[in-house]
């Protein structure tokens, strides 16, 4: 039973990862890569593009020189094909398709990390104070949130947006405050009811008997039993802001014309699709679709491995870990899988 | 294979056993390997009789009863075989099975309100598992047989129509029994049916399932962790250690006169009325992924010898009908009284 | 491994107890629960008494065994001494101060004094603290150690107490990795590594296996001889608590039914719910399965509704003319009756006295509005001039009443505690005493 030297913390953190399937496990580490991709092109968005994003002119080697001494400078042409010098093609505008992608990818992330600071700096605090007291404070909120909740997320964001207009100068901060606005309650809601439920753990109870006070309960029982479920709705809600972001620059209230953004692009390109030009919406629109898929990827994966419930009712191959009754398994745990079994034998 | 493995032959002209179970073995699966929960387990149940399974948490009591009507989870597997009337059921169809499972063979499980449907009336309940087994009995007469089993089990008529969620712990436990026995199976198989209940109405259930057994000779397998129990009720009793049977015998025998060192032991440190001190055994079962070689309860039987990690005990009967794995008696060895071919599959 | 069976432990009882040094006071102490009903979550004014009057004492150095099945109110009890549940109405006096009406952070401090080991070591140590954290958390709440490396050296000091050695391979592990008899041994560690006085331990082996019960119990006592701690022992299985426990309480629906050293308690019990449950627990001894069992019928009636009088009338065995009889009563016996009676006797009986659903009861009447009276009237008195039941020793009078049938019922009144043989017994087979702080009946 007693392995000689203690695990470390982080060997402790990455137990969840060890014990999961190894469908989930691929889950993750295919999200994660395609994640990290578009994280490297947001990162080092100068260094990659070969245009700047609302760049439409260029150098080149040995032109003539203007009066001033600068040289002459070639413009990008108008709706190149994607080809050698233009691996997406170009916009009516004389944007490279590609740069502008890359470029977005910064928008993206940028939009992506701010909204879930804001989300997640109101809404796990709130539900972790909801969960806890309970009560009116608790009631209140939970009345507040269900009524943002039941707003579409897009027309959520949209009047975020709007509002948002009299404060902020559009622009990437603004659209990430709106963007975020939407997930507070999913944040709240997620963070309430797991609170909940460990406040009811006999550990919590253990500490008040110890004579912690509340905020000590809070902070060291509940929270780091309840913040493991932080990461699964962060990668979830990620996914789903990058889509209401790119509905927002659709319709024209995300950040604005020419900053790179790929559902602004979209937007403007639908009119080069009827007359033939189908890369200046396919690439953006690709791009919307394999972040929205990796970070949906790490997402479902995390949920399979930080939520053991959830693994076990979706198991379909060998039984779980968690299940082999280990050598002083509690009685209780001897008998829990019957339940669902035995109810297609009684009858 | 010989009758010596198996515990406990048949009395001389008595009648075929309702259940005879060979050489089981129920693995799960996990990502360190396969755990055989149940590993080789031989007995045979009579009509009428009923058998103690006892062990602690852990020692595949529950799964040898989960394995024995083929109820493993996903990823299990049972080998051996499984008789029931002469039927095999390891192999068998799950029309089989489901047929088996409802008519012959009646379970009674810890917790019954998972097992009752809370929308569905307790008189509903009891049409439905009638005409499922029965498809050609009338709703009233269906009902009738619910009320009469219902009344056995110490229900008023009068309650027929109301819902579970109406009825205490102890009377969801009579209904889930009256259930059972409203078909008149041959077998009822209670694991830990009385865990969740007081010990008054502990009693009470009891007294019902021992009564049943009289009236009707069903046999009754009754898996528990608690001796007095098995004592009050049980004619046999089977101490399971890692998964495997390591005593057998008649209840009396084996409470008066335990051979096997686990069976000692937990009887010592059963804490009775009569207590006056305490006792406990020494450290804890092995993993059963990688079980320690012989005999499994070597590493902390007080009692252990050079040769007893060699290989796996068979079983010596040290009193007549009593049957003890444990090289302190004669014909555990293999070159004791077992033929070669079992020494082979038991060490296997 | 040395493999040997671990060295009996006999029980030395604690004789040298003084009875003036209390430790805890229990003084008509209650604690109700408001009952929540309708979908706002209003209250209908419905309580349920989990703790209802009860006034016992426990003293230094002693082992108070609490006994009751579930709904019996123990849990609740422990958690009102420890003030985790706040009493309704009584004192709570630890060292002669009234713990009742100070505020959860008057008690804070407190708590240091006052321990309580929980039933499940799975559930009641935090998963996402190392132990060395978890149990040393208890010194950094109070202030009791400084630093880091201290609270530590505490820590590791503990375990080895516990048992758990050598400590260094278990400080930096986390619950998870360690068994279920480790973790109890944990939880032990916890609750003790403040010296407290005063320590409730919660059906503390309840959740362990048999083998591993005896070496926690085992620790309990020891610990307790050498820290002079002072347990109230809550269980429902009386076996231990007659190993363990110096006195014991047996609880019934939130009242002492019966108190008094546990010897005598065990010897020669007074109260019939005591001698019931002696009776019930099953033997390990097969030689003795057909001794008389008098076994109670029914269960632990809903707490919401506790009987009127004896609270264990309905069930008892003995109950006579006062204990107490109602008009639920009556119901109960017909439908018992009609479990053992055959299918024609019932469908006949039932007509008679028409849907039990539609009957009027309440304390001293049973009202049949839809009976047919010319059947009823004759087999409810016929039932009552053979006894059939121990209800119909209170019944009063039935009569035709408005086209139905009427039974009246006479009183019964709430039994005291009086002394008896030694100790306390609240039952009236030992002669009528009422309670003088009897609830008014509505």
């Amino acid at each position: 039973m007693s392995r000689k030297a203690g695990p470390s913390r982080l060997e402790h953190a990455l137990r969840p990862w060890r014990r999961a399937n190894r469908m989930a496990r691929w889950l993750v580490i295919a999200g994660t890569v395609i994640t990290l991709v578009f994280a490297v092109l947001a990162v080092f968005a100068d260094q990659i593009a070969p245009y700047g994003q609302d760049q439409y002119r260029y150098e080149v080697a040995g032109a003539p020189v203007d009066d001033d001494g600068d040289p002459v400078l070639e413009s990008i042409p108008r709706r190149a094909e994607p080809g050698a010098g233009f691996p997406f093609g170009t916009t009516s505008a004389r944007f490279d398709v590609f740069s502008r992608i890359v470029h977005g990818a910064r928008v993206a992330f940028g939009v992506v990390v701010l909204s879930t600071v804001v989300a997640m700096g109101i809404g796990v605090p709130l539900g972790l104070i909801s969960g806890y007291r309970g009560g009116r404070v608790d009631r209140l909120l939970v009345l507040v949130m269900d009524a943002v909740y039941v707003f579409p997320p897009l027309l959520l964001a949209i009047i975020a947006a709007f509002v948002l207009k009299e404060y902020l100068d559009p622009g990437l901060p603004s659209a990430a405050v709106a963007v975020g606005a939407v997930y507070i309650p999913q944040y709240f809601r997620v963070i309430r009811n797991h609170t909940l439920s460990v406040k009811q753990e006999p550990f919590v109870e253990a500490a008040r008997s110890l004579g912690a006070p509340p905020r000590t309960i809070l902070g060291r029982y509940v929270f780091f039993n309840v913040v493991q479920s932080v990461p699964v709705i962060f990668t979830l809600n990620a996914a789903d802001a990058v889509l209401t972001l790119a509905g927002l620059g659709f319709l024209g209230y995300g950040v604005p014309y020419p900053q790179a953004e790929w559902g602004l692009d979209v937007s403007r390109a639908i009119s080069d699709v009827v007359s033939g030009f189908w890369w200046t919406a396919f690439f953006p629109g690709l791009a919307i679709t394999l972040l929205v898929t990796g970070l949906t990827l790490v997402g479902e994966g995390l949920n399979d491995i930080v939520n053991p419930l959830l693994r076990v009712r979706g198991y379909t191959g060998k039984v779980p870990a968690r299940k082999e009754p280990t050598a002083e398994a509690t009685r209780e745990s001897d008998d829990e899988d019957i339940t669902d079994l035995a109810k297609t034998g009684v009858v | 294979m010989t009758d010596h493995v198996v515990a406990n032959r048949a009395p001389a002209g008595g009648p075929e056993p309702v259940l005879r179970v060979r050489e089981l073995v129920a693995e799960y699966a996990t990502p360190r390997g396969a755990l055989a929960a149940v590993d080789g387990v031989s007995f045979d149940l009579h009509p009428g009789e009923s058998l103690g399974l006892v062990g602690e948490s852990g020692c595949g009591k529950s799964t040898l009863g989960r394995a024995l009507l083929q109820l493993m989870p996903p990823g299990g597997a049972v080998r051996g075989r499984v008789e029931l009337g002469g039927r095999d059921l390891v192999g068998a169809s799950l029309p089989v099975l489901r047929e088996i499972r409802g008519k012959d063979v009646a379970l009674v499980f810890q917790e019954p309100m998972t097992r009752l449907d809370p929308l569905m009336r307790v008189s509903d309940h009891f049409v439905e598992a009638i005409r499922a087994h029965r498809p050609g009995t009338s709703r009233r007469e269906a009902r009738a047989m619910g009320r009469a089993a219902l009344a056995q089990m110490g229900i008023p008529p009068t309650r027929a129509d109301n819902y579970p969620h109406e009825f205490s712990g102890g009377m969801r436990q009579r209904i889930m029994i009256a259930l059972g026995i409203v078909l008149r199976p041959q077998l009822i198989i209670a694991d830990e049916p009385t865990t969740a209940l007081d010990v008054i109405v502990e009693a009470q259930i009891l007294d019902i399932l021992d009564a049943l057994r009289r009236d009707s000779s069903v046999g009754l397998i009754l898996i528990t962790h608690n001796l007095g129990i098995v004592a009050e009720t049980c004619d046999r009793v089977a101490v399971m250690y890692a998964g495997k049977i390591v005593e057998i015998g008649d209840v009396r025998q084996v409470f008066s006169a335990p051979k096997h060192p686990y069976t000692k032991g937990l009887l010592a440190s059963t804490i009775s009325l009569e207590t006056t001190r305490l006792h406990s055994i020494d450290g804890t079962p092995p993993d059963l992924v990688t079980p320690p070689p012989g005999c499994r309860y070597a590493p902390r039987c007080p009692f252990v010898m050079a040769h007893c990690t060699d290989a796996v005990p068979l079983y010596a009967e040290p009193e007549p009908g009593q049957l003890a794995a444990c090289y302190l008696y004669p014909g555990a060895n293999a070159d004791g009284r077992a033929t070669p071919r079992e020494d082979a599959e038991v060490a296997r | 491994m040395t493999a040997s069976p671990s060295a009996g432990v006999g029980r030395e009882r604690n004789v040298s107890v003084r009875d003036t040094d209390v430790v805890l006071e229990a003084d008509n102490l209650s604690t109700y629960f408001p009952v929540r009903t309708g979908l706002l979550g209003g209250g209908s004014g419905a309580v349920v008494k989990a703790v209802d009057r009860v006034s016992f004492d426990i003293r230094r150095g002693e082992v108070f065994g609490l006994v009751g099945e579930s709904g019996s109110g123990k849990t609740t009890l422990g958690r009102t001494l420890l003030k985790l549940v706040d009493p309704t109405s009584g004192a709570i006096r630890y060292l002669g101060r009234d713990l009742a009406p100070l505020s959860e952070r008057e008690m804070r401090p407190l708590r240091r004094e006052l321990a309580l080991i929980f039933q499940d070591p799975n559930a009641s140590l935090n998963p996402a603290m190392t132990i060395v954290q978890g149990v040393g958390h208890p010194l950094r709440i109070h202030g009791i150690t400084s630093s880091r490396a201290q609270t530590r050296a505490r820590v590791a000091e503990m375990l080895e107490r516990v048992g758990l050695s050598p400590a260094e391979n278990f400080l930096d592990k986390y619950p998870e990795d360690i068994s279920g008899g480790q973790k109890q041994r944990l939880v032990i560690a916890r609750a003790l590594i403040t010296e407290p006085t005063f320590v409730v331990a919660d059906e503390p082996v309840a959740a362990l296996d048999m083998s591993v019960r005896a070496k926690v119990l085992e620790l309990m006592l020891d610990l307790q001889r050498d820290l002079g701690l002072t347990y109230l022992f809550i269980t429902h299985d009386l076996a231990t608590a007659r190993f363990v426990c110096d006195r014991i309480g047996i609880l019934y629906l939130g009242q002492l039914v019966e108190w008094g050293r546990s010897d005598t308690l065990f010897d020669d019990p007074q109260h019939p719910y005591t001698r019931a449950l002696l009776d019930a627990i099953p033997l390990p001894d097969p030689g003795r399965r057909d001794r008389d069992k008098r076994l109670p019928r029914g269960e632990v009636p809903d707490a919401l509704h506790p009987p009127t009088g004896c609270r264990f009338h309905p069930r008892c065995p003995e109950a006579f003319e006062v204990c107490g009889w109602q008009g639920a009563d009556l119901i109960d016996f017909l439908e018992d009756r009609w479990t053992t009676v055959d299918a024609d006797t019932f469908e006949a009986e039932s007509a008679a006295t028409g849907p039990l659903s539609g009957v009027e009861v309440s304390r001293y009447a049973v009202r049949f509005p839809a009976a047919d009276a010319s059947h009823l009237l004759p087999l409810l008195r016929d039932l009552r001039d053979a006894r059939a039941g121990r209800v119909f020793s209170a019944v009063d009078d039935v009569t035709e009443d408005r086209g139905g049938v009427a039974v009246t019922f006479r009183d019964g009144p709430e039994p005291a505690l009086q002394p008896v043989a030694g100790r306390q017994v609240a039952c009236h087979l030992h002669g009528v005493v009422a309670r003088e702080d009897s609830e008014a009946i509505a």
